[in-house]
């Protein structure tokens, strides 16, 4: 444990910043009616175009996690991603990055839907996730 | 009261009746329950960068641990409850894009596993995944031409 009131500033900084971004989502979907999936396109598109910008890397400073939870954040790890590589390997890393920086998200995403395998959902054990690190864990299959 | 009206005027009606209290209401709703999300994947944030790991695993851990908890809580039937509380405050985390995998897949289980569960779990992420990826490479292209 290092310095507590460190911690306490950036638990209130997460909860400030990403509360507005959740409270500009309720805005959208209340006043203009667009659906769910067009919300999250929008913010994961304006989640690249603010760190093609530079303003969204001063949000994250700022808010943590309130940047980073939010799928605006999944837009900033795709465009970082994409701009390191490219910094690092050229033009084949506009390619390569986004995708790398998100894998870990991305696969974990896609993995999910075994979490809801369960016999009955009444009755799932809290370890559920963990049993995908079980070697003969045969609903895998 | 005027019996023809246009879907235009119609809207018109409805927004001058609808009271604005609600939108404030729900914003006010998504606000709090949004940051708390946030306030949970921050304790992750910290817990890993504690442990000394390097800024890209602790963004891609934190991701992870809150993707899972978005799809149990999914599984066990309270993210729907939180969802209908708290509207965007639960869509807009990353645990509401596990929700949108974990949703579909639960319900279409019944038509199979690959045009049931393997085709609609991406009903709603396949948009984001295929709209981010694509902009966020218009967006290296462009850094690597304006690099020089």
């Amino acid at each position: 444990m290092d310095n507590i009131f460190d911690n306490i500033t950036s638990y209130i900084n997460a909860f400030v910043v990403g509360g507005i971004i959740c409270a500009i989502g309720q805005i959208l979907i209340d006043k203009t009616k667009l659906t769910v999936a067009r919300i999250l396109v929008i913010y994961v598109t304006s989640g690249i175009i603010l760190t093609a910008l530079g303003v969204y890397q001063k949000l994250v400073e700022i808010g943590g996690a309130g940047a980073t939870v939010p799928l605006t954040g999944f837009g900033y790890s795709l465009a970082k991603g994409a701009f390191n590589e490219v910094d690092k390997y050229g033009l084949l890393g506009a390619f390569t990055g986004g995708l790398k920086a998100t894998a870990a998200g991305v696969t974990a995403g896609g993995l999910c839907h075994k979490v809801t395998q369960p016999p009955s959902p009444c009755h799932v054990p809290l370890s559920r996730p963990l049993s995908y690190l079980s070697p003969n864990n045969n609903s895998l299959l | 009261m005027q019996n023809i009206m246009t879907k235009k005027e119609y809207q018109e009606y409805v927004n001058k009746i609808s009271p604005n209290s609600k939108i404030l209401r729900n914003t006010v709703r998504a606000f709090v329950v949004g940051g708390l999300i946030c306030v949970v994947g921050q304790f992750f944030t910290n817990a890993f960068k504690a442990r000394g790991l390097d800024e890209t695993s602790v963004a891609g851990l934190t991701a992870m641990v809150m993707i899972f908890l978005g799809a149990l809580l999914t599984g066990l039937n309270i993210y729907d409850e939180i969802g209908r509380f708290a509207g965007a405050g639960s869509i807009i985390p990353i645990t509401g894009f596990a929700n949108s995998i974990v949703a579909p897949a639960m319900e279409f289980k019944s038509e199979g596993y690959v045009t049931g569960v393997g085709a609609k779990m991406f009903v709603i992420s396949g948009p984001v995944l295929v709209y981010g990826i694509t902009v966020s490479v218009i967006a290296g292209i462009l850094h690597y031409l304006l690099r020089f």
